[in-house]
């Protein structure tokens, strides 16, 4: 049986690839990017001086700078996207909605589709529901609200409660970072704002959906998390879009302060359709004895450049990155983690899994740096790859600088087939050939799958399933 | 070739006939022509020094892609084998006890135990008959309860495994069942435990061909019929008897008799 690749990811493997035809934008928008588009954003949402000064300025360094190549890898110059191609703000309602009724009923589908408002009622403390550049859904339990807990959209944050906003945006992830850094502070739109107030433990996770629906559509949502002493939170993203023939471009920035004691758990299961780039900074600033965790799963998109990283800044923090990549036809996920040791007795974890099939490339690309004076520090790297066929390719890029005698460091890799003796050995037990490479790579992805919620962990492997449909036989 | 205890089948067929079975691995002829009838109810034992072609004849059967059939037939109740895939053999009712069981991270034992169930029965297995059946039969086996939620063959001892593929056998009930050298490395008391589970699983419908180097598992499980394979072919059958002779004696006067040069020097005679 051969089933052509594309097919598989498109139709039999892709199930969020529709569009709604009848969402039209409240606002006209316009393909490009310039200095007036930017302002222009900042006056429609009628921000004050400082956010529309930050949005100019990052602008000027997007202008500045070149196109990434070497360590911010998956060269994308090698790509034809057109970032005057691009929408940079199309605005889906006038109002966000407090309640799911208040969605407009055409949006709303859009999430009954995805099961968002069935999750919320089941296992969440909290919902933001983001379609193209706005937010139009966001709620959270009542209880977390009387205890102090913020969570709302950026954009509200940024009217509600400035001072946070300015005093923290930026800092973790500085406008002239990176060249998608530089772009995301200039056309943001989006993402979540979170505050957890000293030693307040979140029972539930916080999530939020961002969906692309407009065809050459930008999305490049902020989120900035702020977890007080010794709170606890987990924050659960998910995303996906239409299938298109033509590029869409997803570009976020992610900032996360974790302090003293504090521990925040960020999940991200991508899943964009497979002509979305997907190229996102998410970093962690973790103080004393604090616990900063990415789970980053990573299933969609034509090209992914995300490598989500840990600052260790005190005595007693610990960063760790799991890190799932599965890259199928026409796809190139460059993924994997950073731990930078800036403080003395800091330890992280990275651990990253990828699987590439049917000519789909994975790169693990990581680093780990330990600062002189760092001494004590412990950090375990370990990277494995999984490669389906003939035609599919997987690369590690490890930087490791190491300024400090006094550490204990491990790094392990692999990279192996499909194996011939594993599939042999389910086959002979009546397990037919499919099913047998599900469950060799469902098994492979074991280790992360387990650390995510019970309902994420069989979407997961659902979705892992879906696009195994067809790999093998 | 019916042994003793064998009965053929309802429409009086062999179960299991292997018909001039010719097998290369890697363009290098390993099996030059076997033939092989095994009938319901009969244990056959499959003797041989190494390097005979034991493991190759045992894998071929089961359909590894690596083991090419060049020539010959394979018979399972009358329908040829030869070009059913590994899966679909094993659903008919033929198990491999491997010699070198593999292990599969990160999925669950009891788990896979149950797919491998569903797929021999065609039919899902109920949870709760499924834990009945798989806690009996590991107690059976003096199996520790939490093997079941351990990754398939991952971190076990040689002991562990071969527990586990006869777990697996007792399990999924095959008519034929071929064990390959199920006796290797296993201590005096693994041994007496593992041999008794296949001694118990005997049975008028079912036939077993043990493969194994030695004598010692046949004290547990006596064969009806012993074969000695040398060089790519089966150059000598007997009775229980064979295989006492051959642990007494070893191998060297089978190679003497039927070493190839020598055979090759009275073809040209």
């Amino acid at each position: 049986m051969v089933t052509k690749p594309k097919d598989m990811i498109t139709e039999g493997g892709y199930k969020y690839g529709w569009h709604d035809a009848d969402f039209h934008a409240i606002n006209a928008p316009k393909k490009g990017l310039n200095a007036d588009v930017v302002a222009g954003i900042s006056e429609m949402k009628n921000e004050p001086t400082w956010m529309r000064d930050f949005r100019l300025k990052a602008y000027r360094h997007w202008e500045e700078r070149p196109m990434p190549a070497g360590f911010w890898g998956g060269n994308i110059q090698n790509y034809s996207l057109d970032f005057n191609d691009i929408y940079y703000y199309v605005k889906p309602v006038q109002e966000q909605g407090k309640t799911w009724d208040d969605v407009p009923a055409e949006i709303k589908r859009t999430f009954d589709k995805l099961g968002i408002p069935e999750a919320e009622r089941k296992f969440l403390s909290g919902v933001e529901a983001q379609y193209d550049s706005e937010v139009v859904y966001h709620n959270i339990r009542e209880d977390l609200q009387k205890l102090g807990v913020i969570f709302v959209d950026t954009d509200t944050a940024v009217r509600e409660y400035p001072d946070l906003v300015r005093q923290y945006i930026g800092t973790i992830i500085p406008s002239n970072d990176n060249k998608f850094a530089a772009l995301n502070s200039s056309v943001w739109s989006g993402g979540s704002f979170i505050y957890v107030p000293k030693g307040v433990k979140v029972p539930m996770p916080l999530q939020a959906y961002f969906r692309i629906n407009t065809e050459n559509m930008g999305q490049f949502e902020r989120t900035l998390i702020i977890a007080d002493e010794g709170s606890d939170v987990h924050y659960v993203e998910g995303c996906t879009a239409p299938t298109y023939s033509s590029d869409s471009l997803h570009s976020a920035v992610v900032e996360i302060v974790v302090k003293r004691g504090a521990r925040v758990r960020y999940t991200t299961i991508q899943n964009w359709s497979d002509n979305v780039f997907n190229l996102v900074t998410k970093r962690m600033a973790v103080y004393g004895d604090g616990v900063g965790e990415w789970i980053d799963g990573n299933l969609g998109s034509k090209l992914t450049m995300k490598y989500p990283s840990v600052y260790l800044m005190e005595p007693g923090a610990h960063g760790e990155i799991l890190s799932l990549a599965m890259a199928g036809h026409g796809q190139h996920q460059d993924a994997g983690g950073k731990a930078i040791h800036a403080a003395p007795h800091t330890t992280s974890v990275i651990n990253s899994k990828s699987i590439s099939k049917d000519g789909g490339r994975t790169s693990y690309r990581g680093e780990l740096r330990v600062y002189p004076g760092a001494k004590g520090v412990k950090s375990t790297v370990r990277c494995d790859a999984l490669i389906l066929d003939e035609d599919s390719r997987s690369d590690t890029y490890p930087l490791m600088e190491i300024d400090e005698q006094d550490v204990t460091i491990g790094h392990e890799a692999s990279v192996s087939k499909l194996g011939e003796e594993q599939l042999f050995y389910l086959m002979s037990r009546g397990i037919d050939e499919a099913e047998a490479a599900k469950m060799i790579v469902n098994g492979f992805v074991e280790p992360i799958v387990k650390e995510l919620p019970m309902e994420y962990a069989v979407e997961l492997n659902r979705l892992i399933e879906l696009q195994m449909e067809g790999a093998v036989g | 070739m019916a042994g003793r205890n064998g009965s053929k089948t309802r429409d009086g067929q062999p179960l299991f006939v292997i018909d001039g079975l010719h097998v290369s691995v890697e363009g290098k002829e390993i099996l030059k022509g076997v033939d092989l009838v095994v009938n319901r109810g009969e244990v056959h034992a499959l003797m041989g020094p190494n390097g005979s072609g034991k493991s190759t004849l045992a894998n071929a059967l089961m359909g590894h892609p690596r083991y090419q059939v060049t020539k010959g037939r394979v018979l399972f109740m009358g329908e040829e084998l030869l070009g059913l895939k590994p899966d679909e053999r094993a659903r008919r009712g033929i198990f491999l006890a491997f010699q070198y069981p593999i292990g599969i991270p990160g999925v669950v034992m009891g788990n896979f135990l149950r797919s491998a169930l569903k797929a021999r029965r065609g039919e899902d297995v109920p949870v709760r008959e499924f834990r009945k059946l798989l806690d009996e039969t590991m107690d059976l086996l003096k199996m520790d309860p939490t093997f079941a939620r351990r990754y398939v063959n991952e971190g076990f001892s040689g002991g562990e495994k071969k527990r586990a593929e006869v777990l697996q056998l007792a399990l999924l009930q095959p008519e034929m069942a071929i064990l390959d050298e199920t006796d290797s490395g296993l201590d005096i008391d693994a041994l007496r435990i593992v041999a008794e589970g296949i001694d118990a699983l005997r049975g008028p419908e079912r036939a077993l061909l043990l493969v194994t180097h030695y004598q010692r598992m046949l004290n547990y499980v006596k064969p009806d019929i012993v074969h000695v394979l040398y060089d790519g072919r089966i150059v000598k059958t007997g009775g229980p008897e064979l295989a006492l002779e051959l642990e007494k004696q070893g191998y060297d006067w089978i190679i003497e008799e039927f070493a190839p040069a020598k055979a090759g020097a009275e073809g040209a005679a």
